[in-house]
């Protein structure tokens, strides 16, 4: 199913046939099948679909930190599924910045510091690096706990953290695997608000999983996914 | 800097498991140390020969003495630059514990062919002037606190009687390796002092327990050795002529076993602390999975994570290494002071520290290379689904 639209121009994620399964023993467990999908520059799409649909491995494929057995991605005309694992390592550091559910924050470094981490694979000077970092933590307004570290930051606080890193290097794409898994619905719905008003503010291309109807509801267009195939997209036209 | 921040914080995560890991390091590393010290000691005397020096004692066994006469003869074989004699005395200080080597010999030829034992002139002078005097080293007459003057008694056991002598100098080590733990004294005394015994042995009065002999050129040891047998050969006291190195390796060898042990021991211990280390590192990445999988995705490359995980372990077994080896310098000095005489030469060498130091970076190598191959080659959806 081929979700993009004929008018619009080149799209940065163009996915065709894309297809992933996994061997669990002797079993094959198909998780996508013939995927087709085009996304545009700028857009906000939520991946949504029942558990085991293969919403998260799309958007690990998206992400580059998992290869297809079939079809192909390109992400702004590059097919990364014909990239070696140290290219794609590249690719990504330059190319995607990643939300976890779970924030995936280093505990012994602070939250400046985890911010910087993506930073280390630039040749920004040292100062650049604290410059990019005082932005970012100004944009999820964490200036004042930049110092601080993870266990001393509540989740919505992590998680924004988690958002300034994966905004530091300004990649072209966002993906954000259930970002508000994690937290209640007061702190999940500012998270959220956040990313909404950063892809206003920046038109970064954003991709999210989530199980969450309301989260979806803040994307442009929702994808949904049963049994490793596209069923349906939705435009909310925000 | 950042990246070094994450690695120091890392190592010391875990404060307790560090800890444990780091007391077991310093411990395995002292303890090696400690093992090859005691094994240099042993082989000490060997290490401190001269090349230019040989023995010669009877051939038949070290406890058959060798006519006086036999001297002269071997100052006449080519390439002979001078020669010595020593009979083993082997009296007691008040109590056998107190066991410390005593030597009955020639002191100017023997003070010749020993530069090493540094001796005042004026004490030297006097030691040659008086047929009662005797010589000790430095740190055994810091042991029993003896000063130059002072009259040394000793019980003989091979020469019955008491035998008292006035002591005439403290010879200092020319260096580490120098014995400073014997007494030495007039050969002369000896021998006078048996021979006006009622019913004393001729044949002992005037015998050598070993000749010491100097040559021009080490090279010609074997040579000149062949030379010193051949002028005995078929005689009733027949001789052995070997370099003073191969003639103190013979005691060693005595207890070959004891040491082959030892060493045996020092490389278990460390073999043992890495298992130990392999396992403390191999829990620390199984761990850690999610924050390298976070790392991998952010774009960070295989091997920078195993570099990251391998300096971790480097930086562990580098501070338990240099904490053991700190250790091990006081330690081994109070175990030199304990065995006292019965290892007279009981140094940490510079070979050791070296090796210490090898065997802690082995140690992290070894420790790290299983995790760091598991995490070079794990898959990073599995790793970020990780549970530490």
């Amino acid at each position: 199913m081929n979700a993009g639209a004929d008018a619009l121009p080149p799209p940065l994620i163009r996915i065709r046939a894309l297809s992933k399964a996994y061997q669990r023993g002797a079993q094959h467990i198909p998780v996508l099948q013939g995927v087709d999908l085009d996304v545009q520059r700028g857009e906000f799409i939520a991946l949504m679909g029942p558990s085991g649909s293969g919403k998260s491995t799309l958007l690990n494929l998206i992400a580059g930190i998992d290869q297809p057995d079939g079809g192909c991605i390109e992400i702004d005309g590059i097919d990364i599924a014909g990239l070696s694992e140290g290219e794609l390592a590249d690719w990504r550091a330059a190319n995607v910045g990643f939300i976890f559910q779970f924030y995936n924050l280093l505990p012994v470094l602070s939250a400046a510091e985890n911010i910087e981490l993506p930073l280390l694979l630039t040749d920004l000077t040292r100062r650049q690096r604290r410059q990019h970092v005082d932005a970012v933590l100004a944009m999820v307004r964490l200036s004042d706990r930049a110092g601080h570290y993870p266990n001393e930051l509540s989740g919505g606080q992590q998680q924004r953290v988690a958002i300034a890193r994966a905004l530091v290097s300004d990649p072209q794409l966002i993906v954000a695997d259930e970002p508000t898994g994690d937290l209640d619905r007061v702190t999940g719905g500012e998270v959220l608000s956040l990313l909404a008003e950063l892809h206003r503010q920046l038109g970064k291309t954003i991709v999210m999983v989530t199980h969450d109807p309301r989260a979806a509801e803040r994307a442009e267009r929702l994808v949904h996914l049963e049994k490793g195939v596209l069923v349906a997209g939705t435009a909310f036209g925000h | 800097m950042l990246l070094l921040r994450l690695l120091l914080k890392n190592a010391f995560r875990h404060k307790l498991r560090s800890a444990l890991t780091l007391i077991g390091l310093v411990v395995a590393i002292c303890a090696f140390g400690l093992l090859r010290t005691i094994v240099d000691a042993w082989y000490a005397g060997a290490e401190a020969s001269a090349s230019t020096r040989l023995v010669t004692r009877s051939a038949v066994s070290l406890t058959f003495p060798l006519p006086l006469s036999y001297g002269e003869r071997i100052r006449a074989v080519q390439g002979v630059s001078g020669v010595s004699w020593a009979n083993w005395f082997g009296g007691v200080y008040v109590t056998e514990r107190n066991f410390f080597p005593q030597f009955a010999v020639d002191p100017t030829s023997y003070l010749a062919l020993y530069p090493e034992y540094v001796l005042p002139n004026v004490q030297r002078q006097a030691f040659l002037r008086d047929r009662q005097g005797a010589i000790v080293g430095r740190k055994l007459a810091d042991k029993f606190g003896w000063r130059v003057g002072d009259q040394i008694p000793l019980r003989g056991t091979i020469y019955p009687g008491i035998w008292s002598f006035t002591l005439r100098g403290i010879y200092n080590g020319v260096d580490a390796s120098t014995d400073e733990q014997q007494l030495l004294f007039h050969w002369k005394y000896l021998s006078e002092t048996i021979r006006q015994r009622p019913g004393a042995n001729p044949a002992r009065v005037d015998s050598v327990g070993v000749y010491i002999i100097g040559i021009r050129e080490a090279d010609d040891a074997a040579l000149i050795s062949q030379r010193i047998d051949a002028l005995f050969r078929n005689s009733l006291a027949e001789t052995l002529t070997e370099t003073e190195k191969a003639f103190q390796l013979s005691f060693v060898s005595m207890s070959e076993a004891i040491l082959v042990a030892l060493q045996a021991v020092s490389l278990i211990i460390v073999v043992i602390i890495m298992a130990v280390m392999a396992n403390t590192m191999t829990m620390t990445a199984r761990e850690r999975l999610a924050e390298y999988a976070t790392l991998r995705v952010l774009g960070f490359s295989p091997g920078f994570v195993v570099r990251l995980l391998a300096a971790e372990s480097l930086l562990i077994a580098l501070v338990g290494g240099l904490l053991g080896i700190a250790l091990t310098l006081p330690l081994a000095a109070f175990v030199g002071q304990a065995v006292g005489t019965l290892l007279p030469v009981f140094r940490v060498s510079e070979l050791t520290l070296l090796l210490q130091l090898l065997a802690a970076l082995l140690v992290g190598v070894v420790a790290a290379a299983w995790p760091a191959w598991r995490i070079s080659r794990f898959d990073i959806v599995a790793g970020l689904r990780h549970v530490g």
